[in-house]
């Protein structure tokens, strides 16, 4: 509801003037990653480049290109592959509930919520086991397994307002469990994987832990890649917020383009939203 | 209703999933907590065999009260203060910046955007960045002198000042005070509720609660045999900082989102009987808040308890200041080839992780009914 | 492992729900040899050039380079480790010489023991002594070592020291002494980086206040951490402290070496990488532009660390591997690869020539100093320990009490097994 009068004026004066902190990383992340390194010094920090050193970029570029088509890969995959099931485990959660699923939704749920150092040491035995350790596929799996609790639970919220008496009617036309979700759950659901897509998408493209201990070299994705070189000995400050830079912009972009269904992802994270 | 065949092609479909979660969350965590109470092959721990003997409760004996167990302990405590320090940050900013932008008159669009894209960055990438606006002798400390002003003085993350300071030994002691203080408000309360049975009953454990800290009782059940202070490391707030600036944008959506849905009448209601705009925020709007609160206070908690990747990419894994015991755990496993103590330092993390989101989702569950 | 079978089960229903679970790693052998380092970056080249040297006289074998940098090395180990764990080892890796090979490694029994390439190859004879000590256990010897660094060196910049007045110290005592009044004209006397820099500090006080005997005796558990000589190392090293940067946490090792190159700090110590640092990327020239000295009180002394390669049980491409490490302890591997890395030849007959003037120095040195294995590089101490040793600096760090940090170091070698009850 907007503001009326004198504090109209300054409700707006504040909000300005916290974008501007906010925004104040961005500014010092491009402003170095613009610098050449002899440039860089604490002391003049906040200063504008000379002229802009767009170098910093292609060395980053060429030094990520193949840990951001890991991370492309991955993430992809994964969330389609995690969103495809989440959409029929929602669907079944919600129409076809059988006995016991109250118990086990909230068991579902909670797999969203652990910290995953309790689970590590099982889960890369696990994988070493299966021959899944090390490689794309692996990650992959891992990341569509733990993602199952979020996109059913998202799934099972959208799919709860498709009225039963909808279902109900198609049945009478002869429709079973796979055709009512072909015929009739599917073209509704393009909002909800939009959403879902995006919330996992950017949830794999940013996980780091998973990502640090499962993955060899060369299967790793930009979050190790990133820490990698900003972690690593010698480097001057222009090549990480250049990488920074690349390792955010996809989802950033997403964001941007996006940005309402990610809220709503957002929002339907915290289960009540 | 639904035929059998759906029925079972239902239960057929969804399996899969289930037994993956089965596997992947319950059977690993009992895998883990298995773990934890062995030895795992000693000084050998990387054999293709390890000879894996049964502990006990050891190895958390020794996190909690052994003399080695020090840093784990001030990561515990650091982590506590981390994460009551960005839950209330982040829940009064999210709040202020959605009032804000819900009473803006134009560029919702945009500020809400600038607010809220830092939530779509990673965790490495946040460290990264602020890791370089943190150096103590240039970024956010080199900010005054753009305006003229002394370059700031503060070490951030390289801080070692400690504040708060308690006696780990002395926890009994402290835990028999703040038991005997919220029984004595129990007490209270059922007192001024006519009570009295409950009320006599409680204020008796109370007095003697109070009875064995006072003596001095509880200080002689020292659990470490000598003092060991641990307290809030000033260094966290840089983390607390980076990490409040991540997430506040995520607060005030949820509370933007509540502001939205709270209906015009109930405001248009309170102003007929004369409330003013702030009475109206006050005693209306902000009532109406407080499941959007709990909520927030769980998602932010748990992300809190867990924080590793920021601190990993902001101080490093060997930064004792800014450590916590994810943290630890990967030390401890990857380096220290200890597989059991950080296993142990996992089932740690989950079950504090349990104590808040174990309630969270079985009301939820509970109150959302079979929708 | 009882679970295993239990594991497999699992792992079989697994997968036949995981249509993509098809894909799998496992390697096919042959032209193949995969190495794992963490060396990329600056000494990225150096790797590079002993690659070449390989495929050179190994045509038809597919050299895979990987290395994974970061996290002071952490990452690097979590990745080798979990691999390892379920017996997938690389061809060959980079492991620390000494007791992060023994300590971790061999007392799992997941090397193959090197002794006949070492005896076919006569490297008994062109490695020193006390190196071979440092290799081996009584069961054989088990990584082969491609290069030398000193970790006892002080660098400073010579025109500032004449600008000061000051000499470089050779004692400890003498830095004291100086120390004050280069505080009083705004110079850090010592500049110190992040956390495993103090590690490193501090066992170059340590070799000075015990010497190089019962440096050594500390880690065959003949003397104490609770002995009054180990905890007066705790006071020096505390009273050193005093003259350091107060945001060494936030500065990486390079940045510590740029003080002194900016003249804001007078000395540092650092491992002879520091050499290299300067003298490659920085380019200044050695001995001139900057100049270096044993650390104080360990003049004759050489604490060396040296990285090596092993041969992992049950490696795809055994023999690979094999010609990699004969290559690695040849005289032309040796000497392809330290003038590039910045260290010196392992070898005591190396080609003097194409080595710069630190180098050359360094070279006399190990030929003719005590040598003494270093803490924070993985020579002496298991990586249990050097784990540990980490909070034991904590200690030390927030309470700034000798006794205390002596005792948990003395807790932390008998449960890492170095010292008995």
């Amino acid at each position: 509801m907007p503001a009326k009068g004198a504090t109209r004026v300054f409700v707006q004066a504040l909000a300005l003037l916290l974008a501007v902190v906010y925004l104040i990383p961005v500014y010092m992340t491009i402003v170095t990653s613009l610098k050449s390194p002899e440039e860089i010094s604490h002391l003049q920090a906040w200063s504008l480049p000379a002229s802009a050193n767009w170098g910093s970029y292609s060395i980053a570029f060429r030094r990520f290109a193949p840990y951001l088509k890991n991370s492309f890969v991955l993430a992809a995959v994964a969330t389609l592959l995690s969103a495809s099931m989440g959409a029929i485990n929602g669907y079944v959660m919600s129409k076809y509930p059988f006995p016991g699923s109250r118990v086990v939704m909230p068991l579902i749920v909670f797999g969203m919520f652990i910290p995953y150092q309790s689970v590590l040491v099982p889960l890369f035995q696990f994988l070493q086991k299966t021959r899944l350790y090390g490689g794309l596929p692996g990650l992959i799996v891992v990341h569509v397994v733990y993602g199952l609790p979020i996109t059913t639970l998202l799934f099972r919220s959208f799919y709860a307002e498709i009225p039963d008496e909808l279902l109900g009617a198609a049945r009478i036309d002869g429709a079973g469990f796979a055709g009512i979700f072909r015929y009739l759950i599917l073209p509704l659901s393009g909002p909800p994987f939009l959403v879902v897509g995006i919330w996992q998408f950017t949830q794999i493209w940013n996980e780091f832990l998973f990502a640090v201990t499962l993955a060899r070299p060369d299967a790793q994705p930009i979050t190790v890649a990133l820490a990698n070189l900003a972690g690593g000995q010698a480097v001057s400050w222009n090549l990480p917020m250049a990488g920074s830079v690349l390792a955010a912009l996809p989802t950033v972009a997403i964001y941007v383009l996006l940005g309402r269904y990610f809220v709503r992802g957002l929002l339907a994270g915290a289960l009540k939203g | 209703m639904h035929s059998r065949r759906d029925e079972l092609l239902a239960v057929l479909v969804i399996l899969p999933s289930i037994v993956l979660l089965a596997i992947f969350v319950y059977a690993f965590i009992g895998q883990s907590i298995k773990a934890s109470v062995t030895d795992w092959g000693q000084r050998a721990a990387l054999s293709l065999n390890p000879e894996i003997h049964y502990v006990g409760m050891q190895n958390y004996k020794d996190l909690f009260t052994g003399f080695l167990g020090m840093r784990f302990r001030q990561d515990l405590t650091s982590m506590i203060f981390f994460t009551a320090l960005f839950v209330v940050v982040a829940l009064a900013v999210g709040l202020g910046l959605a009032t804000l932008v819900d009473h803006l008159v134009w560029g919702e669009a945009v500020l809400r955007t600038v607010f809220l894209f830092p939530m779509s960055l990673s965790f490495v990438v946040t460290g990264t960045i602020w890791r370089w606006l943190l150096q103590p002798r240039g970024g956010i400390n080199q900010l005054p002198t753009v305006v003229g002003l002394p370059a700031g003085q503060f070490l951030w993350l390289s801080s070692r000042e400690q504040r708060l300071a308690f006696d780990w030994a002395a926890l009994p002691h402290y835990g028999c005070w703040m038991l005997a203080i919220a029984l004595g408000a129990l007490a209270w309360t059922n007192f001024r509720r006519a009570r009295p049975g409950t009320a006599r009953r409680q204020a008796v454990a109370t007095a003697a609660l109070l009875a064995l800290a006072v003596s001095g009782v509880a200080r002689r059940l020292a659990i470490l045999d000598f003092p060991e202070m641990h307290g809030f490391n000033v260094a966290i707030w840089g983390v607390v900082i980076a990490a409040v600036w991540q997430q506040s944008g995520y607060t005030m959506a949820l509370y933007l989102a509540g502001l939205r849905t709270i209906p015009d009448e109930l405001r248009e209601a309170a102003r007929v009987d004369g409330a003013s705009r702030f009475q109206i925020y006050r005693y209306v709007e902000l009532p109406m808040l407080t499941p959007i609160t709990v909520s927030a206070v769980v998602i932010l908690g748990h992300i809190a308890l867990k924080i590793f990747d920021l601190i990993f990419a902001m101080a490093g894994p060997d930064h004792a200041p800014t450590s916590v015991p994810a943290i630890t755990m990967f030390l401890k496993t990857f380096r220290g080839n200890e597989f059991a103590v950080g296993s142990a330092i996992g089932v740690v993390l989950l079950v504090l992780v349990s104590l808040l989101i174990i309630p969270y989702v079985s009301t939820s569950f509970r109150e959302g009914g079979d929708q | 492992m009882k679970s295993s079978r239990w594991l497999r089960l699992m792992a079989l229903s697994t997968m036949s729900m995981l249509l993509i679970g098809a894909v799998t790693v496992s390697a096919a052998v042959g032209g193949r040899l995969e190495i794992f380092s963490w060396w990329a970056g600056d000494e990225g080249p150096a790797l590079e050039a002993l690659i070449k040297l390989y495929e050179k006289s190994n045509t038809g074998t597919k050299v895979v380079n990987s290395t994974v940098t970061g996290g002071s090395g952490v990452n690097a180990k979590a990745v080798l480790k979990t691999r390892m764990l379920g017996g997938d080892p690389p061809d060959t890796f980079q492991v620390h010489a000494g007791q992060e090979l023994i300590g971790t490694w061999v007392v799992a029994e997941r090397m193959e023991d090197l002794t006949s390439l070492y005896e076919k190859e006569g490297w008994r004879r062109v490695f020193p002594e006390g190196l071979l000590k440092l290799l081996s256990t009584d069961r054989g010897i088990w990584s082969v070592p491609v290069n030398i660094h000193r970790s006892n060196v002080m660098w400073y910049v010579p025109g500032n020291l004449a600008k000061w007045g000051v000499k470089a110290p050779t004692t400890w005592a003498e830095f004291l002494a100086i120390a004050p009044a280069l505080s009083a004209k705004g110079i850090v006397p010592l500049s110190l980086g992040e956390n495993w820099t103090a590690n490193h500090l501090w066992e170059s006080v340590a070799v000075a206040v015990l010497g190089p005997e019962k440096w050594d005796a500390l880690w065959n558990g003949k003397l104490s951490f609770k002995s009054p000589e180990a905890v007066e190392v705790w006071k020096a090293f505390g009273e050193i402290l005093k003259y350091t940067n107060t945001d060494a946490p936030s500065l990486s090792w390079q940045q510590a070496t740029d003080m002194v190159v900016r003249g804001q700090a007078a000395f540092n110590i650092m491992g002879d990488w520091a050499a290299g640092y300067m003298a490659t990327t920085l380019k200044l020239k050695p001995g001139i532009d900057f100049g270096w000295t044993a650390s104080p009180g360990t003049g004759g002394m050489f604490m060396m660390l040296s990285d090596s390669f092993g041969l992992p049980v049950g490696c795809a491409a055994r023999e690979n591997a094999l010609a990699w490490l004969k290559m690695l302890g040849s005289k032309e591997g040796q000497d392809t690869f330290n003038p590039l890395k910045g260290s010196i030849s392992a070898r005591t007959d190396s080609d003097m020539g194409k080595y710069n003037t630190y180098l050359q120095s360094a070279a006399r040195d190990w030929k003719s100093n005590v040598i003494a294995g270093s803490l924070a590089h993985g020579v002496v101490a298991n990586e249990r320990f050097m784990n540990d040793f980490a909070t034991v600096m904590e200690i030390f760090l927030q309470s700034c009490n000798a006794q205390a940090a002596a005792n948990a170091a003395q807790a932390v070698a008998i449960q890492s097994g170095i010292a008995s009850r």
